[in-house]
């Protein structure tokens, strides 16, 4: 099982550490990492496997949406099927 | 591999675009709840319902939050209460509704559907008392939503009904007219009743449905109207519609995960996906503009018509595809309230009754979320609901009206109602009296197309 972590915000220092320690910490291991800045913006997409999580998904949206609301990112995770179901047939 | 331009694509449907699933609805058989006491089936109905809907609102959370999907509603159909009114007669069926009520605000859902009754042929037992409780049920409860069938292409327009509907429908209002005659807003007249709809006000888990079922309602105006904004001007109506069944198959397919994975949680099994493209009254998550993005200067002018058949046909054909079992209303619903677009056309002069009657012949659902005068007269409401009943009956489809009497203000005032149910402007009717037509009764004879034998 597969998860896609979006996070968009004005570029800062940290941004990858801070959501690749969650992954770390949550046991979710890092597949691939997409970033880019346009501007001054950061956008980033990364594949982290959650078959491997030690807790359950929604409590690891959780803690990614408490480390969003406190650093001002946008972070959006979704599980892989939404992307699968949507875009392939 | 994902490819990212389909992840930044699904996340700006999200943020941008209002995408989300409108609603997860449980349907659920209330038939074993059938008591001659209403206080023992009232018991059973509220034990029922607590018991078999006691996750759903965080199966649907759960299953929001793991997949970055919005669900906006949780809600629950259930059998017709008439159905369960007829074997106690000498009671009011409001105890029902204040059960249902009850076990609603127990289980945490938005809305519960099904204090309904099927007479488009007639009046079987609990029918009539029922039809007659409707106003004190939908006044003296907060959660409950009500619906009458009142024809069907088999069967015919039962007018009897059609007449006391509209007084039924006046009725709603006045009892409610301190609280925005929000009562009307909660009771719906349907000719072609679907037993699967998901959607409020007019759900309820028809007798021919398993004893607990999963429907989903999907959403998207937003989506279809951005991605119609990308067209070049020069693209002609073809690509138009291409471009909608495109989008269509994508809303479609997250809500044809929803539904299967809130059915695999809950361990129901799964009924449909409703396709229909309903508004919000949030910017932008609209029909009407819809509509205007194919190049309509305004929702309601000439051409009107034609761009709503082609867009509620290309969402069915793109959605179809997308999900296993199609039900429901399956359409572009057109509620005057609840769509920004359609409010300022109401407001500007633009959309007018007549032009929403025509709508009606080629959407999905019906005069929805309509604000009337005050002062209209019951027989007026019963012509309405026989002329939109015959649409539906003749072209063998869904019709429905909605219509909220704002009692004591006039034509050109506003009711607010407020949440997903918005605000309407109080549009102009025909006051030319239909009385004795109304008043005549009977049945009018199902159309040759129910023929098909």
């Amino acid at each position: 099982m597969k998860a896609v972590v979006t996070v968009i915000c004005k570029d800062m220092v940290g941004i990858l550490a801070k959501i690749s320690a969650i992954c770390a910490d949550k046991g979710a291991n890092v597949l691939e990492v997409t970033q880019s800045i346009m501007q001054d913006m950061f956008a980033m997409i990364m594949m982290i496997d959650i078959s491997t999580c030690n807790v359950p998904f929604s409590a690891l949206t959780e803690e990614f949406e408490k480390v969003g609301d406190q650093l001002g990112l946008k972070i959006h995770v979704m599980h892989e099927d939404v992307f699968n179901s949507m875009h392939r047939i | 591999m994902i490819n990212t331009h389909d992840i930044l694509e699904t996340i700006n449907m999200i943020d941008n675009e209002n995408l989300d699933v409108r609603t997860i609805t449980m349907g659920i058989s209330l038939l074993d709840c059938i008591d001659s006491d209403i206080h023992k089936a009232c018991t059973k109905v509220y034990d029922k319902i607590c018991s078999y809907a006691e996750n759903l609102v965080k199966t649907g959370e759960d299953i929001s939050r793991e997949y970055g999907i919005p669900i906006v509603n949780k809600r629950i159909a259930v059998t017709p209460i008439a159905m369960l009114a007829g074997a106690c007669p000498t009671t009011s069926p409001v105890h029902f509704a204040k059960a249902l009520d009850r076990a609603a605000q127990t289980v945490g859902v938005n809305f519960i559907g099904g204090y309904s009754a099927l007479v488009h042929k007639g009046f079987g037992p609990g029918d009539y008392g029922l039809i007659e409780s409707i106003p004190e049920a939908l006044s003296e409860t907060g959660f409950v939503c009500s619906s009458v069938n009142i024809g069907s292409t088999k069967a015919g327009i039962n007018m009897d009904a059609v007449k006391k509907m509209g007084q039924i429908v006046k009725a709603a209002a006045e009892l409610t007219a301190d609280r925005d005659c929000i009562g009307a807003a909660k009771l719906v007249v349907f000719c072609n009743a679907p037993e699967d709809n998901p959607f409020m006000a007019g759900a309820f888990h028809g007798a021919g449905e398993p004893d607990c079922v999963i429907n989903v309602g999907v959403s998207g105006p937003g989506v279809v109207r951005a991605a119609i904004a990308k067209a070049a001007p020069t693209d002609d109506i073809t690509a138009i519609a291409d471009i909608i069944k495109k989008t269509a198959f994508k809303i479609t397919r997250m809500g044809q995960l929803v539904a299967q994975e809130a059915s695999r949680r809950l361990c129901v099994p799964f009924g449909i996906v409703d396709l229909s493209l309903a508004p919000t009254p949030a910017i932008g998550d609209s029909v009407a503009d819809i509509l205007e993005g194919m190049g309509l200067e305004q929702c309601g002018a000439h051409g009107t018509t034609a761009a709503l058949a082609l867009l509620n046909d290309a969402v069915k054909k793109g959605g179809v595809m997308a999900s296993s079992h199609v039900g429901g209303l399956s359409g572009a619903f057109i509620p005057v309230s609840e769509d920004q677009g359609m409010i300022a056309a109401a407001k500007s002069g633009a959309l007018t009754l007549n032009k929403l009657e025509a709508m009606t012949a080629v959407c999905s659902v019906g005069l929805d979320m309509i604000v009337v005068p005050g002062d209209v007269t019951p027989e007026i409401i019963s012509g309405i609901i026989a002329d939109e009943a015959a649409i539906g009956m003749v072209n063998s489809k869904t019709t429905a009206v909605r219509l909220i009497p704002a009692i004591g203000r006039k034509a050109g005032e506003e009711l607010n109602f407020g949440g997903l149910l918005g605000k309407g402007p109080i549009m102009d009717i025909n006051t030319k009296s239909p009385a004795i037509f109304v008043n005549r009764g009977g049945r009018i004879p199902a159309p040759l197309q129910s023929l098909k034998n």
